[in-house]
């Protein structure tokens, strides 16, 4: 087996961010889509380190705090959202909130 | 083998077991605790990366914060009812493939450019031991004629590096961050008319 180089990180990173968009796309559950959200920003922010790691370069650690603080604010405000659903139609499935489809 | 190596693969396989169990465990409690699984992996990768800052926040903030906003919301909606629902959607197929089309296609151009790009930074196209870089900071003199100072650990490089050269993008997270917060609890406490 071949040492662990940038490709493998970026491929790890890769296959996090496509499990999170097939979970966006195939779950109909809103916190599991939320959760899958989380696992997209998670991704982004391996590629960061990965790359941070490569150029010796402080930026990515940065940025990578940054992804963190959004993704601690989205999951406050999705979830509230969640709950503002719930009360609406008692239920937290995708299909029941598909009033816009038109 | 070496050990970093074997590293690198437990915890990406543990990481990727994780997300897909988030992906397809039917109860949302179960895809939370699939997800802490994959939070705490990561975290593990960070710190062998040099990371051990974001190591840090990663515990404290997602598998600390964000879990318990998540396991507090799975209890205040009624999760039983949903058992009986469709839990993956119509067109979870079509959804399928187009994440497979995405791994492939676009996956297979970043890492094949991520390799050879790594080949001509380092030559060898080794993946280079997190560097002096991540973990020390030089710090100029406060006093003229006072030889710099040096500093090491990863968290204090982080800090020297946010609160100088990111100082306003750092306000403006804080300013985020408490605008959510408003919003979180706006949100929460307004009663919604039902109308069907």
């Amino acid at each position: 087996m071949t040492a662990v180089t940038l490709s493998h990180w970026v491929g790890l990173s890769f296959v996090l961010f496509t499990i999170g968009v097939v979970g966006v796309l195939v779950r109909r559950n809103l916190l599991t889509v939320l959760m899958s959200i989380e696992l997209m920003l998670n991704a982004v922010n391996i590629n960061l380190v990965a790359f941070s790691r490569q150029l010796g370069d402080l930026g990515g650690h940065v940025l990578a705090v940054f992804v963190i603080a959004v993704a601690a604010g989205e999951a406050a405000i999705g979830l509230a959202l969640v709950i503002a659903l719930y009360r609406l139609k008692s239920s937290v499935n995708l299909d029941e909130a598909a009033e816009m489809k038109g | 083998m070496d050990a970093g190596a074997l590293f690198f693969w437990v915890f990406a396989t543990l990481s990727v077991v994780g997300a897909a169990g988030v992906v397809t465990m039917r109860q949302p409690v179960h895809s939370a605790i699939c997800l802490l699984a994959t939070f705490l992996a990561v975290a593990c990768l960070f710190v062998s990366a040099g990371a051990e800052f974001l190591a840090a926040v990663q515990i404290l903030v997602y598998a600390g914060g964000v879990m318990v906003l998540f396991l507090f919301t799975i209890m205040l909606v009624n999760v039983r009812k949903q058992a009986s629902e469709r839990y993956v959607s119509r067109t979870a197929g079509a959804a399928l493939l187009a994440g497979l089309l995405l791994l492939v296609l676009v996956g297979g151009l970043a890492v094949g450019d991520a390799r050879r790009w790594g080949d001509s930074t380092t030559g060898t196209g080794a993946f280079p031991p997190p560097s002096a870089a991540l973990s020390s900071v030089e710090i100029p003199a406060t006093s003229p004629g006072a030889p710099p100072e040096r500093i090491t650990g990863n968290s204090q490089a982080v800090a020297w590096s946010l609160y100088r050269d990111w100082l306003l993008p750092f306000e403006v997270a804080s300013v985020l961050l408490l605008v959510a917060m408003i919003g979180a609890v706006v949100l929460g406490k307004r009663t919604v008319e039902k109308f069907d």
